[in-house]
């Protein structure tokens, strides 16, 4: 496919993009939900596309990002109480915890273990019965599936050793929480996680805030795409949920993933790390799966996290600063040694920022 | 023990004259010219991967940094780090590649020492080389002669070795077809040579990949360096790897691969000089050096659209998100 | 948010499992959430899960939309 890398279609949306947004009364802000969203858009140097008075602006869509360091803490210390075997995803090995990341846990004699597919804890968890696997669960709709799907294996199989500490995320309660915002014109809508829940299930944004939303892709012609509609539908007053991403997306998703979901979690309140608690906003283990609860299963005192009071994650998590304001940025925070989640995370909005340059 | 493991073992596979007597230290014949010498520790994990194991990576890896300097890699030492319980099939397999490499790239092992630490004071084996080389470069490489409007070269496909590495690994269950491309480049660098005080700077782009020697480039010039995204060479296994596992490729480490730097009118000669040997296929112009603008790598992307080349950091890890 | 990239769908191994090729290289998958899957497919996978299957037909409908995007620039630079 490598017309996604078309560089005449892309000055050709180029062109429409620029055409609107002179067209609008004033500067055009539109957030981009998903971090997978804000890499490709670094990645591809998409920001050299736009005109001055059109910003995009990183959402709360990277899940290492809005983790509060409270997770980090507990799961460091159930693996030094319980001498666990701590499983996780690459992203969030270097989140600095109070009393460091797992990288520092690991370096001071910590078992971690970096998987690819949740369904790799299974393995993890039987190679050795002496001690407990956590497997460390973060992430969205999109991976959260994989996740119960890997449970229910693991019930099947009888395992007694492997626990989930959860920190899952959904998408439509912060996503009304920033809709509220007046200086945010439209949504990039995340491709993956509506894969799962559907183009469908948005349209709130048009009824109850009167804003666009366009579900795209990832190759940068598909952003660019969604960029324009998004440009269109602004400056015309015609917002709608439209769906660019049609040949992974359908309107109702994907019903047998949502299925997987309700039959081992039920929905609770999360702590989002800028937003404050949301209710309704996380995920729970219910039933048979509650034993495979880490926080209940294997208890912990956590102290109050400590967290740096001038780190500005919080805002930039919420598109109402970015990163070059912050004065710990690409100073005291860099990817070496970062302060704050969205300079650790390769989709942070900090890390991006500091490797892609600021447009 | 070490003793008979040293007798019995390393040295009839490696021994080429010097080793045998186990002399304190060796003394080598008297050469001409300037003598570049460098030394290497060497731990990758897993030891063994596709292409190569950590014993082929030791020799190149130190033959590479003395090419680099425009130095013919003459003579190596070799010290030997062997964890308790190390298999010995492991070692003699990566002994057996270490001779092969090492004759291969016409450098022999002259003195070498061997450690065996208990359990878990190391990972399987960890290996360090020295090497000795003789300068051939008229003007030794160096950044001071990096000129505005040189054109910078890379002698082929990027990454592969540092995605090879990261497919082994225990945790994952891939199958794929990609190699390391541990080897040597001193054929390469012979042949660069031949462009004298045109040949302005090399780099064998190791850990940090690609984009760690452009931005070395950059800090040591002072100058900015424009590369074209859609010029570097990069096999279709290796795409695929960095877009499943979430890895910039031009981060990923290579290991028998070189970044030259040439006068602006040398470029096309230096790439047929490149492609002119089986080491350097697939070997490309890729930017150049400017004073236009800041001190940083500037890559224009496929889709035309420009960005920054950030120098990386930190180990590379596979992302989900 | 989620990485997630088509593998085509080359085998399938039972249990709602098989095995995907992108690149030459060749993995597990996990189908529970795409029980319809076919081998030939192909799927998009994020983190060793098929997650759905790409529509070929909208893929070809968007790379209709491209060509043209791309036909008028090109017609833009004759004139």
């Amino acid at each position: 496919m490598t017309s996604g890398h078309d560089s005449r279609a892309a000055g050709a949306l180029a062109a429409d993009i620029r055409e609107y947004v002179a067209k609008a009364p004033g500067p055009l802000r539109f957030m981009e939900v998903c971090g997978t969203h804000t890499m490709a858009i670094h990645e591809g140097g998409l920001k050299s596309f736009f005109p001055e008075a059109l910003k995009l602006v990183s959402g709360p869509g990277c899940p290492v990002c809005v983790t509060e360091t409270a997770f980090i803490d507990r799961a460091i210390l159930i693996g030094k109480k319980y001498d666990a075997c701590l499983v996780t995803f690459g992203d969030l090995v270097r989140v600095p915890g109070s009393f460091g990341s797992l990288a520092t846990f690991r370096s001071e004699g910590g078992r971690v273990r970096v998987v690819y597919s949740p369904m790799d804890m299974i393995g993890v968890a039987a190679r050795d019965t002496s001690r407990p696997t956590v497997f460390l669960g973060v992430g969205f709709e999109t991976t959260i599936p994989t996740i119960a799907a890997t449970l229910k294996r693991a019930l099947d199989s009888g395992s007694r050793n492997l626990y989930v500490l959860t920190a899952f995320k959904t998408i439509h309660q912060p996503l009304k929480i920033l809709a509220a915002k007046e200086d945010l014109h439209g949504f990039l809508l995340p491709g993956h996680v509506s894969a799962i829940v559907g183009s469908d299930c948005y349209h709130y944004l048009v009824k109850d805030f009167r804003k666009p939303g366009v579900v795209a892709g990832f190759e940068p012609l598909d952003i660019l795409l969604a960029v324009r509609d998004l440009a269109r539908m602004t400056v015309t007053n015609t917002p709608e949920i439209l769906n660019d991403y049609k040949r992974v997306v359908r309107s109702d998703g994907n019903p047998v993933a949502r299925a997987i979901i309700d039959e081992v979690f039920d929905p609770r309140d999360a702590a989002w790390r800028g937003l404050g608690v949301i209710p309704g906003s996380g995920l729970k283990l219910k039933g048979p799966y509650a034993r495979f609860d880490a926080k209940e299963q294997l208890p912990v005192d956590v102290p109050p996290a400590q967290d740096d009071p001038r780190c500005q994650c919080a805002a930039i998590l919420t598109g109402s600063r970015t990163p070059d304001k912050c004065g710990l940025f690409g100073r005291e925070c860099t990817p070496e040694t970062p302060v704050g989640p969205c300079m650790v995370s390769s989709e942070g909005t900090c890390a991006a920022y500091f490797k892609y340059g600021v447009a | 023990m070490t003793g008979r493991l040293i007798r019995d073992i390393i040295l009839p596979r490696l021994d080429r004259g010097e080793l045998a007597a186990l002399p304190d230290s060796v003394v080598l014949p008297h050469f001409d010219g300037r003598i570049a010498y460098t030394t290497d520790s060497f731990t990758v994990s897993p030891i063994f991967f596709p292409g190569g194991n950590i014993g082929s990576l030791a020799i190149h890896g130190t033959c590479n940094d003395l090419s680099c300097s425009g130095a013919r890699p003459l003579f190596l030492s070799l010290g030997l780090i062997l964890e308790e319980g190390l298999p010995m099939e492991d070692l003699e397999a990566i002994l057996k590649s270490m001779a092969e490499a090492a004759d291969e790239a016409g450098v022999k092992i002259v003195t070498g020492d061997t450690k065996v630490v208990p359990k878990g004071s190391a990972d399987g084996i960890f290996i360090n080389t020295s090497g000795i080389g003789r300068v051939e470069a008229a003007a030794v490489p160096s950044p001071e002669r990096i000129a505005d409007g040189d054109r910078v070269l890379v002698s082929g496909p990027v990454g592969n070795h540092g995605m090879a590495v990261m497919l082994s690994r225990a945790e994952f269950s891939f199958d794929f077809d990609l190699k390391s491309d541990s080897a040597s480049v001193w054929p390469l660098v012979e042949k660069l040579l031949t462009l004298g005080d045109g040949l302005k700077f090399l780099r064998d782009p190791t850990r940090g990949g690609l984009a760690a020697t452009l931005n070395e480039i950059a800090s040591m010039t002072g100058k900015g360096v424009v590369v074209d995204e859609s010029s570097i060479p990069l096999d279709r296994s290796v795409v695929a790897a960095s877009e499943m596992l979430g890895i910039d490729p031009l981060q990923a480490a290579n290991e028998g691969k070189i970044v030259a730097v040439v006068g602006r009118n040398l470029a096309d000669r230096a790439l047929e000089l490149l492609a002119d040997n089986p080491l350097g296929n697939g070997a490309a112009i890729i930017g150049e050096v400017t004073s236009n603008g800041p001190s940083r790598v500037v890559m224009t992307t496929r889709i035309g659209g420009s960005r920054v080349l950030a120098e990386p950091s930190g180990e590379l890890l596979p992302r989900i998100c | 948010m989620c990485l997630a990239i088509p593998m085509k769908l080359v085998e399938l191994t039972g249990e709602g499992t098989g095995k995907v090729n992108a690149g030459g290289i060749v993995t597990d998958v996990n189908l529970m959430m795409i029980p319809h899957a076919q081998v030939g497919d192909y799927l998009i996978v994020h983190a060793g899960f098929g997650i759905e299957v790409l529509n070929n037909e909208e893929a070809e409908i968007r790379l209709d939309i491209f060509r043209e995007l791309a036909a008028a620039t090109a017609h833009l630079e004759d004139l």
